[in-house]
Parts: C-alpha cells; structure tokens; sequence
C-alpha cells in the first residue's frame, strides 16, 4: 500500500511525508494530517503548527500538495494519490 | 477565463444561498462564487459524520438548486471593483477568472474571534467552530477529551456537536457571567424557538459540565495540548484535556466589502433597508453586516436579492422579521460581551500574530499612545503575514481598539506567477507568500 491508491471506494488513498495514508473520501487534507498527527508548518520561532479555524482563514495549515506549495489543506478535498509534503 | 453575469453573489452561506435563489427566480443571471468546495457556508457545512438531518437546509439547496443561479465553487476573491468586475482565484486549475456584473451581492459571512493567551498556539488548540468544520471533513475525535472555551452561543452548539461524534466533552467555559446571559435568555421570552434550541443543547450535552464566568488563563502542554488552565476569578484550576477548542465569538468578513469601498460600522458592513450598502450597487447579507444568526442570514438574502433583481416591494413584508432577527443579534453581543480579564490573558511572550510570530510585548511597546497599527505593524510586521491580520487583527482591536482600514489587493496571497500574468495591481509586495514550505 504505499503506492497511495486507494482499498475499497468509501476511501481515498494518498501519501503524507513519503508514507501511505488511507482516509475517507471527502475528507479535507487538513483533516488527513491531523488524523496522521502531523504537523503542517514550522512557525518562525520553530513551533509545530496544525490547523486552527477549519475555514481557510488563518493559513496554519499550509502544505506543500502535489508539488504546489502553500495551499491551504482545510479548504482541499483529497483526492486518490495527491502527494502532501509538509514543513518539517 | 471571464464571464459576464447579471448579478454575482459572494459566498454560498445560507446568505447567499437565499439572495441567488430570489435573483434566479426573478429571472436574472445570477452566478454564486465560493471558495469552499461545498455549499452550506458555516453552519451548514457539508458532514462527513453522522448529523441530524436539516430540513432548512435541504429545502433552501433544493430551491437554489432548482432557481437556475449557476455555481462556481472553488474560487476565492481576491480583488474587484464596485464599477463593475470581480477577480477570483481557482486553487485547483491555478488561475485567476473575472466575474462581471451589473450588481454585486456580499455574504462573506464571519469567522470566530481568537483572543491570545498563553499556549494558544500549541498543536491540539482549534477555534470552537473550526473544530468543528475540521471534523466534519473528517477528522477523527472519537474518545478524546475536549474542553470548549470562551464565549458565545456557539460554544454550546460545537460541544453538543463534538460530543455527537464521539468526543468526551469534559467542560464548557463561558466567560460571560451567569447574570448577563440570564438577561439574554429574559430577552427571549418573545422568541420562544431559540430558547428551546438552547435548552435542548444543554441538555444533549448531560455528562458535561457548563460554567459560565470561567475562563482559559493558560494552555498547558510540550509540543501538543494535554490541559488547561481554567479561572473563574477566585481561584484557578488545571482540566486535563486532548484537544482544546476556544472561540470568543465571532467578527464579521469585511475585508471585500471594504477594498469596494462600502461603509463598514463597529458592526459588519452598514447596510440600508433594501440591504444596499454606501455603494450603490453593492448589496449586503448575513454575518458580514452583523452577526445575527442563520435566520438573520437567510431573511437579509430574500430581501437583497429580491431588491438587485428590481423586485425591492416584494420582500418589504419581510423587514419586521429581519429588523427582529437583527436585534435579537444585537442582544446576543450584549450578553456575551467580554469582560476585561480577557483582554489581559497575554503575557509578555504570548504569541499574537501567528504567522509572523510576534509576541505581545513586542506590540506593546509599539502600542505607544496615538500610534495605531500601522505603526505596530511596520515595527513588528505584526499582521502582515499570509492571514493578512485576519486572526491577529480581531485581537489587537478588542486589546488596543486598533482597526485595520488599510485593504489592498490580492485579498488573500497569491503566487507571484498568477500575480505577473494578471491585471492585478498590487503595491502591497508584503503581502506575497514568497517562503517555500
Ligand atoms: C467556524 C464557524 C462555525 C459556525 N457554526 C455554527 C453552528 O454550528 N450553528 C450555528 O447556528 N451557527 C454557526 N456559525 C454561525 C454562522 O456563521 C451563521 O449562523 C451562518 O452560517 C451565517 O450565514 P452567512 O451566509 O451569513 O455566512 P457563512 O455561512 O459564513 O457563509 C459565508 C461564505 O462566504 C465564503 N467567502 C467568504 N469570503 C470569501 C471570498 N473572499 N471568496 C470566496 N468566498 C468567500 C465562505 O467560504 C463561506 O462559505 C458558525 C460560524 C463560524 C465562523
Ligand atoms: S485551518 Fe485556518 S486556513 Fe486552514
């Protein structure tokens, strides 16, 4: 499974950080990388930060997401294989 | 890509939802543009757990659905003019489109006010209703202890939520003291629903505790949240918890409205009978003219899109209830006002400004007598980060009574590719996300 596709059609496939993750389908990518416990950036006085208002206001929880970086993951469907790299 | 329309709404909250439908079904073209993937806005978010079924919610869909207004979700505005065009950014194709129309119609709605105290920034602190928006897009909470903190009528409704989808609701803080909220709930005698929403919340919540005059002093934990601390201004006490969830109710998004050049009060937007804001073709709904609830929204929706489609007499009818609806607003920001121990949580390294990390005795020593933030803000860069002081501004003005009236294009940060191959004028360079991840 760490080709990041998905097992059956309730769940979507993708990989975090190099590591396979399955969650469900029409889960937001912020929620992904709080289920995984993963932090998505390092502040400037290096805390780990995770996502805060869930309705893109606040841009906590950026991540670098196939290839494309600083996209807010709270405001983003997963989707069967993205690639999601986050600060660390 | 352009396209051209009749009337555009801004945001498919419960607002806009109502005034495209009324446009729709008055015959004009009508397009509604969202950043969100789904319909819904706030309250009406799309689940992936188990919710209670929302007929209003289904009914009002249903009808836009059928009203012929057209969709577009995925697209964020990040610059218009009241003249006449609006300019969106869509994350997924990576491109900006224009909107032009003859009316505009905003129904930004709102977002929870945060208010600095030590440890908020930790991993494992959410907003109230952004945890809630997290879990329903799936994050899992089955099991964990939350503990709700801060104020307003949203804080019940969230732990009653949370609870629903398996988390341990351990407290409910409410700043507010119990007298003040005893002369809201007497104030609703003369609307007899809203009490009984709040009482079947309270009771759906049995097993927690709900205190009112109680409020966070300190996060507690080392690189992720394991407790509280709590005061209710005798004494202070630790509550352990997994996920601390705090919102000290909400502001209104003005930041579009604003860049337009429409009035913008201590409220939300001001907005005149027909909801038509200083400028004359530019319409206002819902939270971003105060924060009113649902019911507000969807009144203040009929009533806008009834009047830009040229129908105004039509949705005069409605005005008594949503002249009530707005003051039963008013009455709510009464009961739940802060008291000034929350303006005073912050120590002197409390973070204030989450994306540029600037601490809080930073801003006060910027926060010299006549200097605003703008000064604060060229000494500490304090709100000049990717959020543009969407957080730390709400903050800084209930702390400092600083407001934020410089706006500028792109609203929201964009890649310095989409800004080179737009018609975008920017003199703000700070404003650019220009770190890698
Ligand atoms: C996080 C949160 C959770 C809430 N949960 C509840 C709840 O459970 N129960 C309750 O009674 N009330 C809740 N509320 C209060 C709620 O705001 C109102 O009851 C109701 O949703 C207001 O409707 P609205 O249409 O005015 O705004 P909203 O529902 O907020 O809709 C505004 C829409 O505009 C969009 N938007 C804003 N700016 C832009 C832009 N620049 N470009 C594109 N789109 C944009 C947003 O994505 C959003 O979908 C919540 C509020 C918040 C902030
Ligand atoms: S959680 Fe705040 S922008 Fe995504």
């Amino acid at each position: 499974m760490r080709d990041g596709t998905a097992v059956n059609a309730a769940m979507i496939g993708l990989i975090v950080n190099g590591e396979a993750l399955q969650v469900r389908r029409g889960s937001t990518v912020a929620a992904a990388l709080l289920n995984a416990a993963t932090a998505c950036r390092i502040s400037e006085s290096g805390e780990p930060r995770t996502a805060v208002c869930g309705m893109g206001v606040c841009f906590e929880c950026r991540a670098t997401v196939d290839g494309i970086a600083q996209q807010r993951t709270c405001q983003m469907e997963c989707r069967d294989g993205m690639v999601v790299e986050t600060q660390r | 890509m352009k396209h051209s329309f009749d009337i555009v709404v801004v945001g498919a909250g419960p607002a806009g939802l109502a005034a495209a439908t009324a446009v729709a079904e008055a015959g004009r073209r009508v397009a509604v543009l969202d950043e969100n993937p789904r319909v819904g806005g706030q309250i009406w978010r799309a689940s992936l757990s188990k919710v209670a079924r929302d007929r209003s919610k289904e009914r009002a869909v249903a009808r836009f659905e059928a009203s012929g207004a057209k969709l577009f979700s995925g697209h964020q505005i990040v610059d218009g003019d009241a003249a006449g065009a609006l300019e969106s950014w869509v994350a997924a194709t990576q491109s900006l489109e224009t909107f032009s129309f003859e009316r505009l119609i905003l129904a930004t709605g709102a977002r929870e006010r945060f208010l600095p105290f030590p440890g908020w920034t930790l991993p494992g602190v959410f907003g109230a209703g952004g945890l809630q928006a997290l879990v329903r897009s799936g994050y899992d909470i089955r099991g964990k202890r939350v503990v709700v903190v801060g104020t307003g009528p949203l804080l019940l409704a969230v732990a009653a939520h949370l609870k629903q989808d398996g988390a341990r609701v351990v407290l409910v803080a409410e700043q507010a003291p119990l007298s003040q909220l005893m002369q809201f709930g007497l104030s609703l005698i003369t609307r007899p629903g809203k009490i009984v929403q709040g009482l079947s919340l309270r009771a759906q919540l049995a097993n927690a505790q709900y205190r009112t005059g109680c409020w966070p002093v300190a996060a507690l934990g080392d690189g992720t949240v394991t407790g509280v601390r709590l005061s209710d201004g005798s004494r202070t006490w630790t509550e352990a918890c997994d996920l601390l969830a705090c919102g000290f109710h909400l502001v209104p998004n003005t930041e579009l409205a604003t860049l337009l050049g429409c009035e913008v009060g201590d409220h939300g937007v001001v907005v005149d009978a027909d909801q038509q804001t200083s400028v004359a073709s530019v319409y206002c709904v819902g939270e971003t003219t105060a924060i009113a609830g649902v019911d507000a929204a969807l009144l203040q929706g009929r009533i806008a899109g009834l009047a830009a489609a040229g129908r105004a007499s039509e949705a005069r009818t409605l005005h008594m209830q949503r002249d009530a609806e707005r003051s039963f607003g008013r009455r709510m920001d009464r009961a739940f006002a802060l008291r000034k121990e929350m303006l005073t949580l912050a120590m002197p390294d409390t973070i204030v400004c989450r994306c540029e990390d600037v601490r809080f005795s930073q801003i006060s020593q910027a926060a010299a007598p006549g200097n605003g933030w703008t000064n604060a803000k060229l000494q500490t860069r304090c709100g000049m980060g990717p959020c543009q002081g969407r957080i730390c501004g709400p903050a800084l003005n209930a702390l400092f009574g600083w407001k934020n009236t410089s706006v500028r294009a792109p609203l929201f940060p964009l890649p310095i590719a989409a800004l080179c191959s737009s018609p975008l004028a920017t003199d703000d360079a700070t404003t650019l996300v220009t770190q890698e991840n």
